[in-house]
């Protein structure tokens, strides 16, 4: 950050206009609906709006989180819908055809059968972004229209119910709070900490800015990029274990159905660019946040639920015109800024990326 | 083009054509396509009886007649390096816009132009935001995407079913080709609508502006071209594509509904992409988009034909299709600098 005052510093940080989303959306339902912000102590639950807004918003973070890192790297993950999907199929249908279908044991085979299975599929998409090179849009493009293919070929078209309690603790159970949520919490924390506290997070950015010069300098952008798109398979794969287990069922067809896109608006709501290079986990929990609140809204506001996406998009493109640069600028020379602050020539470039103060430096000298 | 200079010689270097000294590398897909869509349709022609018959061909047509509609606009966008994955939602408002503006008796003439108007603006406004606001069109039009199903529903929420004279006429009217091969009108303005485009894209400024915007944009403002005329220019020709998609949609289904076309966006992309078009921009040809989208036809004929196979099938498939085009075009773009 250049500036040392606050409020500037608040002012040009990214997260500004997702967290007044938020607020004001927030605000808005307090005011229609005094309950809304209540939260209730219940049986050794919590319960009230709040809670239900994070549990419902946990599959789209997890999927956020996998896909900011993608997204870091200059990469985008279309089939993480696909794979939520086929992970519901195959924990549900492992699960039923165990020798005892309600025990934890079938529970834990399934899912870890599951996740495996996302794994593969996202060394897939890995290998044809990185191996490949071929451009990532595309390349998950193929999972993203086979996929539910294939989860249809696995439940045999049908909607597999199942009837084990250890399988319903991951998407319905409760332990103070949804697990669910503390799951996708334990995640966003384990992500934060492996990439901001070491220099992973950095190194993903340099990919992102320019995979060649990080080659050169070094890096292993290959395995980077490879990785990234197994964790985002992966973060698909819980999240799809999540819905299914919350309905204690596998519908290959609408289970997760255009979440990719929920999580791609989650991503860059949050101030992620899609040209790659910067990331923030921060923001892509609010923007997931967003999404959430904004659809429990039209709900717990009486308007048709149908209508949702017509405020999707409205926020989407009010977000994004507030974010970008060319809007900021235009915005920002309208408000009079306080005079006589030295300015070096570097600065302003410098400045979008604060974030991490050296990812700045890295582009620098990526581009040179 | 190339028999041209082989006689001089007296042996034609088939290994030469073949290696791409004659044929362009770009113009590889689509005669791969081609020779697929002929094999494919080979395969059906050799296990089933009544594969050849020239009906089977004319449905292809016929039920495929507004993706190739939408393949041909996205064509379009794709050859400027952007994409438009609002198409199959302004598909199902126009149905919807359609249907219900009939119901309320406005005349047919008068639907179809408000129709038209709407696809064109939606385009329009999501050109000019791409354009001016530097926004990737991938979220644009995502948001155009959410815009356009939302407002199918403020319209409505059942299904309006469209029982205008005019419409049910030009619905089922069939035109004979022979004595018992028929296809409908909406094939003949498919059909005239790849002419149009044909000519636009590959003989006009504005398309030639098009692939070499999809070259390099700042190779091409440098030089001088009307860059924002053509990008946003390419997002009004995939509004309007996608709004006569609509209304071919609307004779098809003889509805207005607000969950048709769901997916529609990913068939044509596949289309284009199995057509040769290039994700990245620069190379593609509206021709190759038709091929695609008649690919994809074949495929659901074969599966329908076989009885047996589910429908999951025709996913599958596309998605391994995809696959190999991806890989081929990625071989053949490196042997071709």
């Amino acid at each position: 950050m250049t500036s040392t005052r606050p409020l500037d510093r608040f002012r040009s940080s990214p997260l500004l206009w997702p967290l007044v989303a938020l607020v004001v959306l927030l605000a808005a339902n307090a005011v229609v609906r005094p309950s809304f912000l209540a939260l209730r102590f219940q049986d050794g639950h919590l319960y009230g709006s709040l809670v239900d807004i994070l549990k419902n918003g946990a599959p789209t973070l997890l999927i956020a989180l996998g896909m900011c890192l993608v997204i870091a790297t200059r990469g985008i993950d279309l089939s993480v819908g696909a794979v939520v999907a086929i992970a519901g199929a195959v924990a549900c249908s492992s699960i039923v055809g165990a020798g005892d279908p309600t025990s934890a044991k079938a529970a834990f085979v399934g899912m870890g059968l599951a996740l495996a299975l996302c794994a593969v599929l996202g060394l897939w998409n890995g290998f044809l972004v990185a191996a490949l090179r071929i451009q990532p849009i595309i390349a998950t493009l193929v999972l993203m229209t086979a996929g539910r293919g294939i989860a249809m070929l696995i439940t045999d078209g049908q909607i597999i119910t199942v009837r084990n309690p250890t399988f319903r603790t991951v998407g319905a159970g409760f332990l103070l709070l949804p697990v669910s949520i503390l799951i996708a919490v334990a995640v966003f924390v384990l992500v934060a900490i492996v990439t901001r506290k070491t220099a992973l997070g950095l190194l993903i950015e340099s990919v992102g800015i320019n995979p060649e010069a990080s080659r050169l300098a070094g890096l292993r952008s290959r395995t980077i990029r490879w990785t990234v798109y197994v964790f985002a398979a992966i973060c698909a794969g819980i999240a799809g274990l999540m819905i299914s287990s919350n309905v204690s069922a596998a519908d290959a067809n609408n289970a997760g159905l255009w979440i990719e896109m929920d999580a791609i608006l989650a991503v860059v709501i949050g101030g992620t660019s899609l040209a790659g290079g910067r990331y923030s986990l921060a923001g892509t929990l609010l923007g997931a946040l967003i999404i959430q609140t904004l659809t429990t809204t039209v709900y717990s506001m009486g308007i048709a639920p149908e209508i949702t996406l017509v405020f999707k998009a409205v926020v989407v493109i009010a977000v994004c015109l507030l974010q970008a640069p060319k809007v900021r600028a235009v915005l920002l020379r309208r408000t009079p800024r306080r005079p006589a602050r030295p300015v070096s020539d570097a600065e302003p470039a410098a400045a979008q990326h604060a974030q991490t103060p050296t990812a700045s430096m890295v582009e620098k000298v990526a581009q040179s | 083009m190339t028999t041209s200079a082989t006689p001089v010689k007296g042996k034609a270097p088939l290994g030469a054509i073949l290696r791409g000294r004659s044929v362009p590398g770009r113009v590889v897909p689509v005669i791969a396509t081609f020779v697929l869509f002929v094999l494919l349709f080979g395969v059906g022609a050799a296990r089933y009886e009544g594969f050849t018959s020239g009906q089977v061909v004319a449905n292809l047509f016929i039920d495929n007649a507004f993706l190739i509609v939408i393949a041909v606009g996205m064509t379009f966008v794709i050859v400027t390096g952007g994409i438009d994955l609002s198409v199959g939602a302004v598909v199902a408002l126009s149905t919807m816009v359609a249907a219900a503006s009939l119901r309320a008796g406005l005349p047919a003439p008068l639907v179809v132009l408000l129709v038209l108007l709407m696809g064109s603006t939606l385009g329009l406004l999501m050109g000019l935001v791409i354009h001016y606001f530097e926004i990737q069109p991938f979220i644009v039009t995502l948001a155009g995407m959410f815009l356009a199903r939302g407002l199918c529903f403020v319209v409505g929420v059942e299904s309006i079913s469209i029982k205008d004279p005019t419409f049910r006429s030009f619905a089922t009217a069939a035109i004979p080709l022979s004595q018992n091969v028929s296809i409908t009108w909406s094939v003949v303005i498919a059909l005239a609508l790849v002419a149009v485009a044909v000519w636009v894209l590959h003989r006009t400024r504005f398309g030639r502006t098009a692939y070499a915007v999809g070259g390099s944009e700042s190779s091409a403002t440098l030089m001088g071209l009307p860059v924002a005329k053509v990008k946003i220019g390419v997002y009004v020709i995939s509004g309007l594509c996608s709004a006569i998609a609509g209304l071919l949609f609307s004779l098809y289904m003889l509805s207005g509904y607000g969950l048709h076309a769901v997916g529609m966006e990913l068939d044509a992309i596949a289309s284009v992409v199995i057509g040769g078009t290039l994700l990245s921009g620069g190379v593609g040809y509206v021709l190759g988009s038709l091929l695609g989208v008649l690919v994809l036809g074949v495929i659901q004929t074969l599966i329908s034909f076989q009885g047996t196979l589910s429908s999951w099938w025709t996913k599958i498939a596309i998605g391994t299709l995809l696959l190999l085009f991806i890989v081929m075009q990625r071989v053949f773009m490196r042997r071709q600098p």
